[in-house]
């Protein structure tokens, strides 16, 4: 009744939708980056959206399984072979016994999400089975997938051959546009640097995970002088450590911004320029290092709109699937 | 003083009590989100206290941002004007400073620091103006500190010293960060301790190691089973420093989990500490060594 990792990939997790309601201890809601893809990779297999899938990243795993279900690839354009016979991405497909999965190079995006009928059936850790690799917690054993793990799924008798088409997904362009509400310690830089950053173009650094994604090729950010504030630190940059929120933009030292994302640090001492609205933190999940990327400076208004526009795509992709 | 508030996006209200850290701002910022935790507004996911800030998150589906930002406001004049009087806990932490494994990891990044030539302890000593790491050491363990914050990673206090601004220990971070800190390292960073909940990377001096667990996912040790972390905002914390022979027995102690902090329930209010802030450490002292 089990999933075999044979290899685990480059960095292979459970996760689901997350786990919010303990930010305040540090603790990150986590769960897949790319959320539109987890739900519809659930969807595509007959599970309930918020079932656990796994997020695999670059580069996919290989797995064998000890029971037949359905299972559907959506996310990155890692294209999945089973018995070495290429499927197509988002469609859900049957697999039996002793069938083993592995994965083909990524052809587009950054991460895939593989979803198995009955869902991954790991214990649920503060009400959900994601998993959050710095604080070791949920997911299996806390950590990415290793060779010979056992992964147990859920009950269910699944459905194959759903598939989502590419007119209901979301399209991505060069560069990446990551709409972003300025604010919170937007102030602190001068109105040229401020200019500058949303003018230039950016590029994804190879330093990009589930914490964060940081971008470098810019222009440092010039400050406004001031004295440093009491128990800020003597950097420019260096606020009293205080909340991060989730997509917010740091920029330690004033040279690479990076965008905190589902494992995000809770709080910390680096000013931030704003946040990158909920409707874009997908799209970052997939974008590989030395991707070019924009900030396009938003109000909140056009935030709203985009998170309404989010919603009735995600609706369209959900009634295909309802038929 | 009024709060700055700012949407982060549209799931965030981030509000700055003020620039600087002061114990009144971060009583301004518990009590405002305490007094959100209290309303129940509907919508709200996610109630952050900070050390001068702190922030709230929101389904803008399910409570419009313009509505929650008068709701705020509204709570501000009662959070800024109240006599904070905070029903709280002190927790003793056992320390082992001057360790050998914070030591050898701060030789080893000795070329990120600002003083290569002296330990984190050495260094913090004498910018503070303490003669010798000892005094230093006393002066660190010898007063009870304020958990300002939870956060970064998971469990991990952010801790503000209970003495006036001028008693108040501070030091830079890092140069560069290193790329490793022990588990349940003590470290300071500007006028803030921090104890490290996981290994990882840090750019705070290094001054001690405690043997217990702040966090613990499995919630296999006693004290941390119903909750994984250990330390809440709003908790006050008095260091014990113990020496090499302490710290075995109380972590084969740890082991066996028959260990749990002495944790005394207490009362904190904020005009008797102003006005008389070594007399309210002493009785808060008090009730941890009068057990």
């Amino acid at each position: 009744m089990a999933v075999k990792v044979i290899s685990p990939g480059l960095s292979t997790s459970v996760q689901d939708l997350g786990r919010p309601g303990h930010y305040h201890v540090g603790i990150p809601e986590g769960g897949g980056m790319d959320r539109f893809a987890t739900r519809i990779a659930n969807l595509l297999v007959g599970n309930d959206p918020g079932a656990a899938v796994l997020e695999a990243t670059f580069m996919g795993p290989e797995l064998e399984f000890t029971q037949s279900a359905v299972v559907a690839v959506t996310g990155g354009e890692l294209p999945p072979k089973l018995n070495g016979e290429e499927r197509s991405t988002w469609e859900s497909f049957p697999v039996k016994a002793g069938d083993r999965l592995s994965f083909g190079f990524l052809k587009g995006g950054a991460r895939a999400y593989l979803a198995v009928s009955g869902g991954i059936d790991v214990p649920v850790v503060l009400g959900s089975r994601s998993t959050y690799i710095l604080g070791a917690l949920g997911g299996h054993q806390g950590r990415t997938l290793k060779a010979g793990d056992e992964l147990p799924l859920g009950e269910s008798s699944g459905k194959a051959g759903l598939s989502l088409p590419a007119n209901l997904r979301r399209a991505r362009n060069s560069p990446a546009e990551l709409r972003m509400l300025p604010g919170i310690y937007w102030h602190r830089i001068t109105e040229a640097a401020g200019n500058r950053f949303f003018e230039e173009t950016w590029k994804v650094a190879p330093e990009a995970d589930r914490i964060g994604y940081r971008f470098r090729g810019g222009t440092p950010l010039e400050f406004v002088e001031r004295e440093q504030p009491f128990g800020a630190g003597s950097d420019p940059s260096n606020i009293v450590d205080a909340c991060y929120p989730y997509g917010s933009v740091q920029v330690p030292s004033g040279t690479e911004p990076i965008v905190l994302h589902r494992d995000a640090v809770s709080g910390g001492g680096y000013m931030m320029l704003g946040v990158v609205i909920s409707a874009d933190m997908d799209l970052i999940a997939q974008l590989q290092p030395h991707t070019p990327a924009r900030f396009v400076p938003v109000t909140l208004e056009d935030a709203l709109a985009a998170r309404t526009e989010q919603r009735a795509a995600l609706a369209r992709a959900e009634g295909h699937l309802a038929g | 003083m009024s709060i700055r508030f700012n949407f982060g996006g549209d799931e965030h209200i981030f509000g700055e009590v003020s620039e600087e850290m002061s114990l009144t701002s971060f009583f301004t910022g518990l009590s405002m989100t305490n007094a959100v935790r209290t309303a129940g507004i509907r919508g709200v996911t996610e109630i952050c206290p900070a050390n001068a800030s702190f922030q709230i998150r929101f389904n803008p589906d399910i409570v419009k941002p313009q509505d929650l930002l008068s709701e705020l406001k509204s709570m501000e004049e009662a959070a800024s004007k109240s006599d904070p009087v905070l029903k709280t806990r002190i927790i003793e932490l056992p320390v082992y400073f001057q360790d050998p494994w914070t030591r050898e990891t701060c030789l080893r990044f000795r070329e990120r620091h600002q003083d290569p030539s002296s330990t984190d302890l050495e260094y913090s000593a004498r910018i503070n103006g303490y003669a010798t790491v000892e005094e230093f050491i006393e002066a660190y363990s010898g007063q009870p500190w304020f958990v300002s914050m939870v956060g970064f990673v998971a469990g991990l206090p952010f801790l503000y010293q209970m003495v006036e601004r001028k008693k108040q220990i501070q030091a830079p971070k890092y140069l560069r960060p290193r790329t490793d800190t022990p588990k349940l390292t003590i470290g300071h960073g500007g006028c803030f301790a921090a104890i490290y909940s996981v290994r990882g990377a840090g750019g705070y001096q290094m001054y001690g190691i405690t043997p217990a667990p702040i966090y613990d996912p499995t919630r296999k040790v006693r004290y941390l089973a119903d909750d994984m972390c250990l330390f809440k905002p709003g908790d006050i914390v008095k260091f014990k420093a113990i020496g090499r022979d302490d710290y075995d027995a109380t972590l084969e102690e740890i082991e066996a989990n028959r260990w749990q902090p002495t944790v005394r329930e207490c009362t904190f209010s904020l005009k008797d500490f102003n006005s008389d802030i070594y007399g309210t450490n002493a009785k808060l002292m008090e009730l941890i060594n009068g057990r």
